[in-house]
């Protein structure tokens, strides 16, 4: 029978074994819920909690050995039986164990507990194999390609007859600059539109600019990279690049940049403005008390004692920055270059892995395995940017508390 | 008796500070303060008593304005200081707030080191005009917050590491580097153990000698100890004013006499 059809089956076994393990711990009880060591509720639960789970465990198992030495199982005939009847057994079982003293309550717990324990370290998990997967790969291709030409190699043109020069270094730059003038733009105006919305700002503005901040946050990206195709990129080059004679394209890292600057704004804003609400009002009293004008105050107390917060907001603002794809692919091109010229066409690491990896390509050439080498180092970039924000703000704490 | 207590009572009047006439206060349209009329002394301790949620802090926070930071609040009527109306329109509640200084109920010491606290204030109003003047302030200062042998040695030390005790002593050192004319305090010893509300009640009384000090105070034991008058607050209104010794041993309002000995509250 189809998978699906199964886990209703399992379902119904689990509501069924409720009904009658509770059934059953009330003829024990004989009308006196109180001789129970666990309440009523708890005597379903066990039964039904265990014949779920090891129906379901069941289930995942077959489907993991399944994986593992790739035998069939026409129509799910084997496994149905099999996890159908340990669910029952299991049920049974538990059901069998209800009596007075039968701690039952303490059983539910620690089910629950394994359930959880089981969600958190999926997270964790797929977290580890994809990395994992991303290794393998980069092995690969560092089987085919030095190291050395990838790391410090300062040219990026791919030829998929062979032959290609892929030195990260001009993606590299792409994805700092960008991100850079990114945060130029983003950081400044979002913290100053956080400082007016909570230390300015009356209630009724608040209540509605707030949450058409956090509307301009869902915007989807590609949107984002719309405006910058059609609107930043020509009056860029039209009223500054080419008077000045800088450059005469319509994509470039300042247009990518200020775009993603707007995109990070509400980021940064909303984060930052919730880690000032949470400076305690007794601090601004303080400084009030003492004869500080608001400005006074936000500059000496308030920002002070949300820095860490705001420092933290700011790096995982540079972490979507750097992963950041399609505004970079419509505002700034996908030419890889090294150029300190802001207004010239350049790319990003994100945008070249997913260039590499579409059209019709096998995962042998080093053209198309680069992608992965590209990933991990992106991976490792923000996982450094993550830990250097948490340690900020640990260092911040341990000096204010 | 009575008699010598009215004598005492004409030698000891001293000039009066601040004077509230008629004083309403509003939270949107609660009405929390109803025509309060009131006069503090200078170089006097005068506490507020009364049962909680009768109107004491409000009271207490218009005389330096800070309730202009609550957006529902408003203030009726005249409060002077030295005989200067403080809600004109020409005051600036800034400089306002200069001359009155507050203390809170809950020790509030910035995160900043002990010397950055207490220069916090002197350095806002350009009260020093060398680092060598600072210093000398912000050890004044710690000195009349009774705080500075146990501090001196780690000034950079963050104000917030202190015991509470310490850091309400720091929030008061804080108060006074301003050199404030009037000291405003809301319950500061509610947060501390008994050795230190001692220390701070001692300090209070030394206060006494340079400002006029207002302290809110939810024990009648404390108001008997440092003040010298007493206002009884209750259900916002202010329903007896006098020596504090008149007010706990021979109080005229039977509301009062139900709140000391523990009827109400
Ligand atoms: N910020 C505020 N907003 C609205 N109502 C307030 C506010 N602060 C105090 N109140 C109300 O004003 C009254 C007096 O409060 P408060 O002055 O704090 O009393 P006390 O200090 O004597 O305990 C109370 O009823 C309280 O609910
Ligand atoms: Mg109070």
């Amino acid at each position: 029978m189809p998978g699906g059809v199964l886990f209703l089956i399992l379902c119904t076994i689990s509501a069924v074994g409720y009904v009658m393990g509770r059934r059953k711990a009330v003829s024990v009880s004989g009308g006196d819920s109180r001789v129970m060591h666990s309440l009523l509720p708890y005597h379903g639960w066990n039964v039904a909690l265990a014949a779920f789970l090891v129906g379901l465990s069941v289930m995942v198992l077959w489907s993991l050995l399944r994986l593992l030495f790739g035998f069939t199982d026409p129509g799910n005939n084997i496994v149905s039986v099999l996890s159908l009847a340990a669910a029952l057994l299991a049920g049974w079982t538990n059901y069998a164990r209800i009596e007075r003293n039968y701690r039952a309550r303490n059983v539910v717990e620690l089910m629950m507990k394994g359930i959880l324990i089981f969600a958190s370290s999926i997270a964790i998990f797929t977290t580890i194999a994809i990395v994992l997967s991303m290794l393998f790969e980069t092995t690969h291709f560092f089987r085919d390609y030095s190291w050395t030409r990838f790391f410090f190699g300062l040219k990026w043109s791919p030829n998929f007859s062979g032959n290609s020069d892929l030195g990260m270094l001009p993606l590299l730059w792409g994805t700092l600059y960008v991100s850079f003038i990114a945060l130029l733009v983003a950081v400044p105006i979002g913290l100053f539109a956080a400082i007016y919305l909570s230390e300015y700002a009356g209630p009724r503005l608040r209540a509605v600019a707030k949450p058409m901040l956090e509307i301009l946050a869902g915007i989807p990206t590609i949107v984002y990279g719309l405006f910058a195709l059609i609107t930043v990129g020509p009056i860029l080059r039209d009223y500054f690049a080419q008077p000045l004679g800088l450059a005469d394209s319509g994509s470039s890292v300042m247009t990518a940049g200020i775009v993603m600057g707007v995109m990070l704004i509400p980021f940064v804003s909303s984060l930052s403005d919730d880690i000032i609400n949470a400076v305690p009002q007794a601090m601004r009293d303080g400084s009030y008390g003492l004869g500080a004008t608001p400005s006074e105050t936000i500059k000496q107390v308030v920002i002070p004692a949300a820095l860490p917060g705001i420092v933290g907001a700011i790096l995982l603002a540079a972490s979507r920055a750097i992963g950041e794809t399609m505004i970079v692919v419509m505002g700034a091109g996908a030419a890889a270059k090294l150029s300190l010229n802001p207004f010239e066409a350049m790319t990003t690491v994100t945008v070249k892995i997913v260039s590499q990896l579409t059209g019709d390509t096998d995962f042998a050439s080093p053209e198309t395995l680069v992608a992965f080498a590209l990933g991990i180092t992106l991976f490792v970039l923000t996982l450094g940017l993550n830990v250097l924000a948490l340690y900020i703000v640990r260092r911040y704490r341990e000096q204010y508390e | 008796m009575n008699d010598m207590r009215m004598v005492e009572r004409q030698v000891g009047t001293k000039p009066i500070k601040i004077s509230g006439r008629n004083v309403q206060v509003y939270y949107g349209d609660s009405h929390a303060i109803k025509d309060v009329n009131v006069d503090i002394e200078d170089n006097t301790v005068t506490a507020f008593i009364g049962p909680s949620g009768c109107g004491k802090s409000t009271f207490l926070r218009c005389l330096n304005r800070m309730n202009d930071t609550i957006d529902i609040c408003r203030v009726e009527g005249t409060i002077t200081l030295d005989g200067e109306d403080i809600y004109d329109k020409k005051v600036d509640p800034v400089q306002l707030r200069a001359k009155v200084g507050m203390v809170f109920q809950k020790p509030n010491p910035f995160p900043k080191s002990i010397y950055d606290n207490v220069a916090y204030g002197p350095r806002i109003h350009g009260l020093a005009r060398s680092k060598a003047e600072l210093d000398e302030i912000v050890e004044r200062s710690l000195r009349r917050g009774a705080i500075w042998d146990e501090v001196k040695d780690r000034l950079n030390a963050p104000g917030t590491g202190l015991s509470g005790g310490q850091q309400q002593r720091l929030c008061i050192a804080r108060a006074v580097a301003t050199e404030p004319e009037v000291l405003l305090m809301d319950e500061p010893c509610s947060a501390l153990d008994p050795i230190a509300t001692a220390q701070v009640e001692e300090l209070i009384d030394e206060l006494r000698e340079t400002y006029s000090v207002v302290i809110v105070t939810h024990s009648m034991q404390q108001a008997a100890r440092v003040s010298q008058k007493t206002a009884f607050f209750h259900l916002g209104e202010l329903v007896e004013f006098g020596e504090t010794g008149d007010i706990f041993t021979n109080p005229k309002d039977s509301r009062t006499e139900s709140y000391i000995t523990g009827r109400i509250g």
